[in-house]
């Protein structure tokens, strides 16, 4: 195939990967448009066998390789748990990173095989600079990230999900930033391969990576992994500046957005800044405001009285958070919600935009219950129906659902929230009277019509079912 | 504009343009979707295997060709992992429960 011929097929793939993001406007066109992905990757992967320079024998082995990451990759997306596609996102993206990085050694080694003269041009170097250390930094702040969505900080500090904070930090990263431009400086102006600082600013990248990441806590994990997800795709579309590759070019354009815009989402869902999330530490006085909670009298009842309630109830909204995915309790609330309606009650769910550890977590845990996407509400469409809902019923949210963010002073003040309190009852699941990962008392839970119901998510809505039934 | 454009300043303009698009067109995506978003510009973004086949696949077995085979087998478990696992979360968001027999693709 001549270069002209790789160029079009790459437009092909290009135009393939638009349609299968604009197929996500809605869920019935979604499926359609992944096909469309999946087939701009094939021809993306075909066009780039067929250039020339590429040996029959060792395409061979390079199919070799791709089937044998295909079927982990193929294995991993069957046998994935939906609460587990967070850390799932996270690992992925995870690999983009190193990718990226493997593939800048590839070019500083031989760039040849890549159409670039030796040695290096100025241009590429740069280019090749910005996409290896945005790769060196997704890599290592995906792994972290991934750590701390795993649960891992029982076993490693480093991946508590609780922010990790030292003196000075911000001062050791910015170092740090400055010593690794430093040498990539360096490398810029080396007259030969410039081994030396690249593999020192990359050493600096990884390392950087981790830092960043570390003093973030799980709350924020929405916008720290759709931040990393914006980096892979700003990786990618570095390297595809040094290799002169359009459709690295525009893919990875894509997708850098997306995160951007997705970061951003979630950062007006919790009236934060992106940069006092990246700059983390949020969240590190937990379990001191926490503590004097504990005196306040709650009304507690247990999961018959609250079926009990629910039965009787005209409409209930069901406000799912972090809880129900750790519990795993999203089958357990379609099959309550199947008996209310059995009932007659209007049954609906609203969701908040950061309820859960990434973007639409809530939302597809609900579809893999069966529950039809139509009953389900996004926070902006719901709000103004609490005031004439029977029963709001919170299982396992808390600072979504705090009444403190119409409160100025409060440390959440301005945050949008599900309007809970509106409705005529509300009871609230949690496991404990714990805070929120925001490390604040929510006044919700003393209220005269807040009934709480203790215990975990699955075990209290299934026993919520046998009541009613 | 007689002489050739340097290719820099070409995929500028590319980079330029797809950031555009990729803003309007994210910015369509229904928020009930957005984790089906990620996994699937996930993948997407592993089309980085296009550059990691051309590390692997020229010149003589070095540093640069294995860096490549490693690259290789990274991005493809993002191919199919991310577009698979995207599929598999589509196919959960369902109008209505047609019970069953559909859910097996």
């Amino acid at each position: 195939m001549s270069v002209n011929q790789v160029a079009l097929w790459y437009l092909v793939a290009s135009v393939c990967f638009i349609l299968a993001l604009k197929g996500l406007s809605h869920p019935e066109t979604a499926r359609r448009g992944n096909y469309f992905g999946m087939a701009g990757m094939a021809i993306a992967v075909l066009t780039t066998l067929s250039i020339p320079g590429v040996s029959w024998d060792r395409i061979g082995v390079i199919l070799g390789l791709m089937l044998l990451g295909g079927s982990i990759g193929a294995f991993v997306s069957q046998r994935v748990q939906m609460t587990q596609m967070p850390e799932l996102v996270a690992a992925m993206h995870s690999l983009v990173g190193m990718a990226a990085v493997l593939i800048a050694v590839a070019v500083v080694n031989n760039p040849h095989a890549f159409g670039i003269e030796e040695p290096l041009p100025m241009g590429n170097r740069l280019e090749l600079f910005i996409g290896t250390f945005v790769g060196a930094i997704t890599f290592s702040g995906s792994v972290i990230a991934f750590g701390k969505l795993a649960g891992l900080g029982k076993h490693f500090r480093l991946f508590s999900s609780a922010p990790v904070v030292f003196k000075g930090q911000h001062l050791v990263n910015l170092a740090l930033a400055v010593v690794m431009i430093g040498f990539g400086i360096a490398f810029f102006m080396a007259s030969d391969k410039g081994w030396t600082p690249f593999i020192i600013m990359t050493a600096i990248a990884f390392v950087l990576g981790f830092l960043i990441i570390i003093p973030i806590g799980g709350a924020d994990m929405p916008v720290v992994i759709s931040m990393l997800n914006s980096y892979s795709g700003w990786a990618a579309a570095g390297i595809g500046f040094s290799l002169n590759n359009p459709m690295l070019i525009i893919a990875g354009s894509l997708v850098g957005s997306s995160g951007a815009i997705l970061s951003y989402i979630m950062c007006r869902a919790m009236n934060r800044s992106f940069i006092s999330v990246i700059l983390g530490g949020f969240g590190a006085a937990e379990g001191t405001a926490a503590t004097g909670a504990e005196q306040k009298a709650v009304r507690s009842g247990s999961a018959e009285d609250a079926a009990f309630l629910l039965g009787n109830a005209e409409s209930v909204i069901i406000v799912p958070g972090y809880g129900l995915a750790v519990a795993r309790a999203q089958h357990a609330v379609k099959e309550l919600a199947q008996k209310l309606k059995e009932k007659g009650v209007s049954v609906k769910y609203a969701i908040h935009p950061v309820a859960g550890r990434m973007p639409g977590h809530m939302n597809v845990l609900l579809a893999e219950a069966d529950v039809p996407y139509d009953q389900v509400f996004e926070m902006d469409d719901i709000n103004s129906e609490f005031g004439n809902t029977d029963v709001a019923l919170v299982l396992g949210a808390n600072d979504v659902v705090n009444p403190l963010a119409h409160e100025k002073g409060s440390p959440i003040y301005g945050m949008p929230i599900l309007d809970v309190s509106k409705a005529r009852t509300v009871m609230v699941n949690k496991r404990s009277m714990a805070s929120g990962y925001a490390g604040l008392d929510n006044p919700l839970f003393y209220m005269d019509k807040t009934m709480m119901v203790f215990g975990d998510a699955k075990k209290v809505v299934e026993d919520m079912v046998k009541a009613l039934g | 504009m007689t002489g050739a454009i340097d290719p820099t300043v070409v995929n500028l303009i590319v980079f330029v343009l797809a950031v555009f698009v990729g803003y309007h067109v994210i910015w369509n995506v229904t928020p009930a979707l957005h984790t089906p978003l990620m996994s699937v510009t996930n993948a997407i973004s592993s089309v980085i295997i296009v550059g990691a086949i051309l590390a692997a696949g020229r010149g003589i077995f070095d540093v640069g060709t294995s860096m490549g085979a490693l690259a290789v087998v990274l991005a493809s478990i993002n191919v199919a992992g991310g577009f698979l696992v995207t599929q598999r979360m589509l196919q959960m968001f369902r109008k209505k429960q047609p019970k069953g027999e559909k859910r097996a693709s």
